[in-house]
């Protein structure tokens, strides 16, 4: 056993960061009570670990900037990579997509997706992966606010929205965010469960226009998505569900935004 | 693989924070080397073995991502805009403001290896092995040099002539 008298350099490090064998921490407690100077010396040092996470443990809690729940519009210089970054991170190839569509309430296989249905699906799926695992900041506003929210939303995407009311699949709307999306900007709506699961609706304007709405299914990972793309808005449910539940919401969201 | 960008997400804030601290006071640049090591891990996920600490291999590819960005802009002028953390902080720490900006300040013209060891340890909590594994140093140098740079900062921060004040509060 060392002579506690002889504390090294190191060893002092190792008690301020917590990375002593329990014996030696003990072995010098009780050395710094007759001994000021390392006392002082060791309070100092604990003193600056604190500083140091006091400086910068605010960045935890921060909202994520909203570059990355973009997709394209990060940076020019970035577009490439950004948007490789967007389509892993969705877990979404775009070759690999294979939609289910379902049309008025009939399954069939759509095989098609074009760049349109990917500014909704990867956005959606990231801005769903990104804020619904948020424990502090899920949402920008809460529905305690609904009408304000709504009223918020609205103004910001230049059409009337409406947040879906989920309550008889046991979902409560908790909130909204707005976010940035290619050129114009992007609804997100969050509903959770007694249980703690969420859901995102993510709303935006495309440049498409669509005047017959099909569902499209996408899946990958633990995530499901369906989306529809209505005249000049287009609509993302996002969940970690399986396709029917996903499915029989969609069409409330849809008979509710649509009615 | 396949949950593996899930787990990537999870870090970001991680991420940010150690970029904020790493960054030479630039807040802009903090948030593009978190963009930049984000998309390479992305693009580099499948060199991930699994079973490794991912939380490693993260600060790995930033430290790799953040050499050549220094590289890049060595030649540019050299500004200096201390981010905002400081006012952002909780209002319950018994520090005040200016001795985190001094704090601050000193923290940024560590060296970088310097720099790196230390917001490891405090920040991260990670293990001096795995800090020497990380950086490709001895842990002896892990521990000798951190015992070097808080001494430094003790000094900077004039810890060492005024500790017996604050003591008494």
């Amino acid at each position: 056993m060392k002579n506690p008298f002889e504390i090294t350099d190191s060893e002092i490090q190792a008690y301020v960061d917590n990375q002593l064998d329990p014996d030696r921490y003990h072995e010098i407690e009780v050395y710094i009570k007759t001994h000021p100077e390392t006392a002082a010396l060791i309070e100092d040092y604990q003193f600056l670990n604190s500083s140091i996470q006091a400086l910068y443990d605010s960045v935890l809690d921060e909202k994520l900037p909203e570059q990355y729940a973009r997709t394209r519009s990060y940076r020019k210089s970035k577009q490439r990579n950004f948007f490789k970054i967007a389509a892993s991170l969705a877990w979404l190839m775009i070759g690999g997509i294979v939609g289910w569509s379902i049309h008025p309430a009939q399954l069939m296989l759509a095989q098609s997706i074009d760049g349109q249905e990917v500014d909704l699906v990867q956005p959606a799926s990231f801005a769903h992966t990104v804020y619904s695992t948020e424990t502090s900041h899920p949402v920008e506003v809460s529905a305690k606010e609904e009408k304000h929210l709504v009223g918020w939303l609205s103004k910001r995407l230049h059409t009337d929205i409406k947040a879906p009311d989920l309550t008889k699949y046991n979902f409560e709307l908790i909130g909204g965010r707005l976010l940035p999306s290619t050129n114009r900007m992007a609804a997100q709506f969050m509903y959770q469960k007694q249980n703690g699961v969420r859901i995102t609706l993510y709303i935006r304007r495309g440049e498409w226009n669509n005047n017959k709405t099909t569902f499209h299914y996408s899946n990958q990972g633990s995530i499901s998505v369906l989306y529809w793309i209505n005249g000049e808005m287009g609509y993302a449910l996002v969940g970690q569900l399986d396709k029917t539940e996903l499915y029989s919401l969609s069409e409330e969201v849809f008979r509710q935004i649509n009615s | 693989m396949t949950y593996i960008n899930q787990d990537i997400v999870a870090h970001i804030p991680r991420l940010r924070r150690y970029a904020q601290a790493l960054v030479k006071g630039h807040s802009v640049m903090a948030e593009d080397l978190v963009q930049d090591s984000l998309e390479r891990a992305l693009a580099r996920s499948h060199q991930f073995r699994e079973g490794t600490d991912l939380r490693a291999w993260l600060f790995t590819i930033m430290h790799n991502v953040y050499a050549n960005q220094v590289r890049r802009i060595s030649n540019g002028p050299d500004f200096v805009e201390l981010p905002n953390t400081i006012d952002k902080m909780a209002a319950n720490t018994s520090t005040s403001k200016l001795e985190l900006r001094d704090l601050q300040q000193a923290i940024s013209e560590l060296p970088l290896e310097q720099r790196k060891i230390l917001l490891l340890v405090t920040l991260e909590g990670l293990p001096y092995k795995q800090v020497a594994d990380m950086l490709g140093i001895p842990v002896g140098t892990v521990m000798s040099k951190l015992s070097r740079t808080r001494q430094h900062l003790r000094k900077q921060t004039h810890r060492d002539n005024a500790s017996h004040l604050r003591r008494i509060k």
